[in-house]
């Protein structure tokens, strides 16, 4: 009797929770809010690098990347180049972080989070004038705050649905 | 277990070791990513292309705003919230709250119907006055009712996203106005949405000219949301705090005579440029309904010498 082989499980819970972050991405906030959106795609995309290395990875990140750049309007290719970085990152970073705790967790997805702003910015300065204001480095700290709540949450998830 | 199957889940384990388990039964501790670093070359090349080409061609640019309709159902999506409160609010509403809505929107047209009452001489009167000028009008222009339905995500980029596309005839550089004033201009259509970047974001800039004189300027975006800047504009020239700023026209982009900003702050320093802010007339971050204005294709508003007949006037 062989081991069966668990097919790869939970594809379309993995694409649920992309189109989530997506969407929670481009939902008007009010004025206050407007420079704190956290950044929901990069956060789960690191969530499930580090969960399943062997599926989810630079690839995948990139064109999620370029989904985000679609729905935001961004040039094509700025998020992809920042995701696929992040990913590649989390990638090479994924055993010491499964380690950690939510909160050391956090303090590696703020530098992962902030590299990620930086390269959009660096792009959008390639590409237009842009404001010089350091606000748009505001999203990489709430992101981490909201790491050890998001982590426990994608986590039951996939617990839940069995992805592996 | 039969041994069979035991030599093949054995051969699993060693081609796990070597290749990185895809799918298999042991999650990988030490995955050897032999190919993450060219993997990365790669996207990092795919990303770079695309940035470039997005610099250089207008051709991928125009394949990026027909990709654009992909993201179509976010935006409906990302509209819903609003659209349910705003759902919420009409049923969930007593009558009486409605009937003074009511009494207050009859009073309001009938104010605003006096206006144009008025307004319909005056520009007869125009008229009258731009033929012994030679010169036409452009009193009235055909508008389109659009919804806003998006905003983009990025603060640095002043882009909302309107629900009427292709289909209803928008096209690339149609300006854009609300109650108010001048909101911004369509800088990419869809065949149901088009985005529209407002005269505050840091790379639009819009010719003026002040209401009270004429002298003209160029209203920059600051990046500001309440804030436009009038740029290289001389020290001696008349410009006044609270002056009207409206479109001069010049360039062609933008029809004429729609308000633009009101000056608020004039700072003069000598030997130099005047520092000139204004506040935009639109109410860029609370409006939710826009105009679009639909002018003749190639209509610049240059003086023409034939005579007009004169336009009636609509009641």
């Amino acid at each position: 009797m062989s081991v069966a082989e668990p097919k790869a499980s939970g594809r379309g819970i993995i694409a649920v929770t992309l189109v989530i972050a997506l969407w929670l991405s481009v939902i008007p906030l009010p004025d206050w809010a407007r420079w704190a959106r956290p950044e929901w795609v990069a956060m789960v995309l690191i969530y499930w690098v580090i969960a399943l290395p062997h599926r989810i990875g630079i690839g995948v990140s990139f064109f999620t990347g370029l989904a985000l750049d679609l729905v935001e309007g961004a040039p094509l290719g700025e998020n992809a180049l920042a995701l696929g970085v992040v990913a590649y990152l989390a990638l090479i970073l994924y055993q010491r972080m499964r380690m950690y705790t939510a909160w050391q967790q956090a303090a590696i997805v703020f530098v992962l989070i902030g590299l990620n702003q930086l390269l959009c910015h660096w792009v959008q300065t390639l590409i237009t004038k842009v404001v010089p204001t350091m606000l748009f480095l505001l999203p990489t700290l709430v992101s981490a705050l909201l790491w050890p709540t998001v982590m426990p949450l994608l986590r039951k998830m996939r617990r839940h649905f069995l992805v592996t | 277990m039969s041994t069979g199957g035991s030599s093949a889940t054995q051969h699993q384990r060693v081609r796990c070791v070597f290749y990185g388990c895809r799918g298999s039964a042991i999650k990988p501790l030490f995955q050897k990513g032999p190919s993450i670093g060219s993997r990365m070359l790669l996207l990092c090349v795919f990303a770079f292309a695309l940035i470039l080409g997005h610099m250089q061609s207008p051709w991928l640019r125009g394949i990026e705003s027909n990709l654009s309709v992909l993201a179509t159902p976010f935006y409906w999506l990302a509209d819903l919230p609003y659209r349910a409160k705003d759902w919420g609010g009409h049923t969930l509403r007593d009558w009486r709250s409605l009937l003074d809505e009511n009494e207050k929107l009859r009073e309001q047209t009938l104010i605003l119907e006096a206006r144009v009452e008025k307004m319909a001489s005056l520009s007869a009167e125009n008229t009258r006055l731009r033929q012994l000028l030679n010169s036409s009008a452009h009193l009235d222009d055909s508008v389109l009712i659009a919804e806003l339905v998006g905003v983009s995500a990025d603060p640095l980029r002043h882009v909302v996203v309107i629900n009427k596309g292709r289909d209803a005839g928008v096209y690339v550089g149609q300006a854009v106005i609300d109650a108010r004033g001048l909101v911004g201009q369509v800088i990419e259509v869809s065949v149901y949405y088009s985005r529209v970047m407002l005269i505050t974001d840091s790379t639009h800039a819009v010719p003026v000219q002040v209401n009270r004189n004429g002298v003209r300027a160029i209203a920059e975006g600051s990046g500001l949301i309440d804030e436009l800047q009038l740029t290289h504009l001389a020290a001696t020239m008349d410009v006044k705090e609270g002056d009207l700023l409206v479109t001069s026209g010049l360039g062609g982009h933008f029809p004429v005579g729609y308000p633009v900003a009101v000056v608020t702050k004039v700072d003069r320093q000598p030997n130099a440029f005047m520092k000139v802010t204004a506040r935009p007339a639109a109410q860029l971050d609370q409006t939710r309904h826009l105009l679009l204005i639909f002018r003749e294709k190639g209509a610049l508003p240059t003086p023409e010498l034939e005579m007009p007949a004169a336009p009636e006037i609509a009641p």
